[in-house]
């Protein structure tokens, strides 16, 4: 893995997710940056980076919010980190698609999809070893969700930091790599597709004997969270900057 | 009239036995699958090179095709064109009438599938035997194949045991070995019998005019040999250019798809017998079939006519795991299937098939090619959006996300008064059930209710401190 020289300033893309639904994961994310010495500065113009649209076929209303993300995100300067696979892949590598008749934005999505590095592997790439010096006693399952390890191939860097945590066992969840059955519209679309997907992971989940359940997706969390919940179990489950965070404290 | 994608989901769904049955085949595939790669010296290399050698095929496949048509011609072959499936039928029908053909047996082959030619030939008079055991054991229960390499991955051996039994009088077995024993006796006389042999090709090799057919059974070997007439139904995406990349697409094509290195018959046909010869049919005729690839060649999925008809993809998509094969109502079925349904018959009525997918990305992992099927998807539900208008509100809601999220002032309100409804809606930080869109969302799991005060108030809270 290349490592890369601490940046002293990053820019903080804090995802739609984050921003409505657990504020929590954003400040944890600040947290471990700050701790690293890094300044966090927060693009205060940024919404959504379009993916709900742009999944769903509706490409001139992703290219809208594109567009404005782009704008936000080109204005500032630095590595941007992103708490969020699917996110970040949509920056990295779905915005060069959606402008690939549109040499000038193409070019603009280039440049910033080239600053943009997923929260872990960020971590990774500035933190040889992927030691943070956390401390936490816990049996964690991890969910790599798809967009992370197959659009951006972060495979191992979650795992790596999780494993670097004093007290923490990572354990075996079988068939790890298949999808949650999350997929944004997908799952309100095809609900009972997607509630069969959902279903077999969480017996995969339950039978590792995890007390946590760890992901990089917050869209992956809320799903794997609601389907727990709804199915009657109460595992933690947190996204990994809150482990780390909470390892931190 | 099938009944549309969501009731036919419903039903596969609702099927104990379906799931039985993929499990257990769809793991040992993959795990095979796997294991075959890693004895592949440089497989992604491969995989790249194969790859690159079908895109440039596709790119001028009016010339391969022309190439091909001429080699074959000089190998004593009779070409036929058919643009539609009914005019592959036809053709096949006036063979079958011209040459006295009685008893056709047939090998494998997707294309006659898409076209329904066993019921052309049944029309006109022509009895037609399936001699793959998965396709005779389709033929024999009247049902369709659901997957493609495994026509019968949706049924236990019990239910083979029992369809025999009923159908050929045999007495009841579950044991596989004895079951092919059953179909080996009948298949014996029926390739004995039979006057014509039909079968699809797994490739085409331009340079020379090689039909290429891998099969495990040794059934393709005896229908391209012992009828007095051999004719081949395939697609004309199926080419490859020359015998070295026939060589490389061999290599991937069992590993993905059964996990073998080789498959245990690879026959390579170069035309009618010649004099001399012991065997092998007096008449050998080709029927290259269009039937809507032209339009996808054209199109913003071409891509997907790079497909070796594998099946990997399908016994990596948790989709297909949920629902099977017979779900997605058509020949092709799986990830391939989302794309090349819609592109072969019109996405007006194939629609749902791009929907039904979480583009997890699966299907691009294992693609001996690297079709980026999630990508086709996209651009497939890119064109559905673009000229249907329904669901209405998710059209329109969907415009007001575009307008709004691009306004950050205006996009903080909306979100505000979504986070409070949603809030007064919540029981303990949980909806049970949501309302409008979201009513799909709690039909299979609780939705944790939004936060109070957003991440961005909260940092700067936290700043003007």
């Amino acid at each position: 893995m290349t490592h890369y020289a601490r940046p002293k300033i990053v820019q903080l893309f804090h995802t739609c997710l984050v921003n409505e639904v657990d504020p929590g994961v954003g400040l944890a994310v600040v947290r471990i940056l700050e701790r690293l010495g890094i300044v966090v500065e927060v693009p205060l113009g940024q919404t959504c980076c379009g993916q709900p649209a742009h999944n769903a076929g509706f490409q001139a209303d992703a290219v809208a919010v594109a567009r404005h993300t782009l704008r936000v995100l080109d204005a500032t300067e630095g590595p941007i980190v992103v708490p969020s696979g699917s996110c970040a892949d949509m920056l990295v590598h779905q915005y060069e698609l959606l402008f690939h008749a549109d040499p000038e934005w193409r070019a603009k999505a280039h440049a910033v999809g080239e600053r943009c590095r997923e929260l872990s592997q960020f971590l990774v790439e500035v933190l040889p070893g992927a030691e943070l010096g956390a401390r936490l006693a816990s049996r964690i399952a991890y969910h790599p969700s798809c967009h992370l390890m197959r659009g951006l191939g972060v495979r191992d860097q979650p795992k790596a930091l999780l494993r670097a945590v004093e007290g923490v066992e990572l354990l075996e969840v079988r068939d790890e790599e298949e999808c949650c059955g999350f997929g944004g519209l997908f799952s309100v679309k095809h609900p009972e597709i997607s509630g069969r997907m959902l279903d077999s992971k969480v017996a995969c989940i339950e039978a590792s004997g995890a007390d946590r359940l760890v992901s990089c997706d917050l869209g992956c969390l809320l799903h794997l969270t609601g389907g727990l919940h709804r199915r009657g179990s109460r595992l933690k489950v947190q996204h990994l900057a809150q482990v780390l965070d909470e390892g931190l404290a | 009239m099938i009944p549309p994608f969501p009731e036919r989901a419903r039903v596969a769904l609702g099927n104990h036995n379906l799931h039985v049955a993929l499990d257990r085949a769809t793991a040992q595939l993959g795990s095979r699958r796997g294991a075959a790669f890693a004895s592949l010296p440089d497989a992604d290399s491969v995989r790249d090179i194969a790859r690159r050698a079908k895109m440039a095929t596709l790119r001028d496949l009016a010339g391969h095709l022309q190439r091909f048509e001429e080699r074959l011609e000089a190998n004593g072959v009779h070409v036929h064109w058919a643009e539609t499936g009914e005019d592959a039928n036809r053709i096949v029908v006036e063979i079958a009438a011209r040459c006295g053909v009685k008893r056709a047996v047939k090998a494998k082959s997707m294309a006659s599938e898409e076209t329904h030619l066993n019921a052309a030939l049944e029309r006109s008079g022509v009895t037609v035997v399936e001699t793959d055991l998965g396709e005779y054991v389709v033929q024999l229960a009247h049902d369709r194949p659901s997957h493609i390499i495994l026509p019968i991955i949706h049924m236990t051996r019990e239910d083979v045991g029992r369809l025999m039994h009923e159908r050929i009088g045999v007495p009841y077995s579950d044991e596989p070995r004895t079951l092919a024993g059953y179909a080996r006796t009948k298949l014996r006389e029926e390739f004995l019998r039979a006057d014509m042999g039909i079968s699809g090709a797994n490739f085409g090799v331009a340079e020379d005019g090689t039909i290429c057919l891998v099969t495990n059974e040794g059934n393709g070997r005896m229908v391209t040999t012992l009828p007095r007439v051999h004719v081949v139904l395939m697609g004309i995406e199926k080419l490859v250019p020359t015998l070295a990349d026939l060589d490389l697409f061999l290599r991937i094509l069992a590993r993905s798809a059964t996990g073998q290195k080789l498959t245990t018959y690879t026959t390579l046909i170069r035309g009618p017998r010649r004099p001399g010869d012991e065997c092998g049919p007096d008449q050998v005729h080709v029927v290259l079939l269009d039937n809507g690839r032209s339009r996808i060649l054209a199109g913003d999925t071409a891509e997907i006519l790079g497909c070796i008809r594998c099946g990997a993809c399908l016994n990596a998509c948790p989709v297909y795991k949920s629902i099977g094969g017979h779900a997605y109502g058509d020949t092709y079925p799986g990830p391939v299937g989302a794309v090349v349904t819609p592109g072969l018959k019109g996405l007006a009525d194939w629609k749902d098939l791009p929907s039904a997918s979480s583009l997890c990305g699966a299907c691009r992992d294992v693609c001996p090619v690297r079709l980026d099927i999630p990508r086709m998807l996209l651009s497939l539900r890119h064109s559905a959006s673009r000229q249907w208008a329904s669901p209405l509100g998710l059209r329109a809601g969907m415009k007001a996300f575009g307008w709004v999220a691009a306004r950050p002032r205006l996009y903080r309100a909306v979100t505000l008064l979504a986070r409070w409804s949603l809030r007064r809606l919540a029981d303990d930080g949980w909806l049970k059930r949501a309302p409008g869109l979201a009513s799909g969302w709690t039909q299979s799991r609780d939705l944790r209710a939004p936060a109070e005060a957003t991440f961005q108030e909260l940092w700067r809270r936290g700043r003007s401190r």
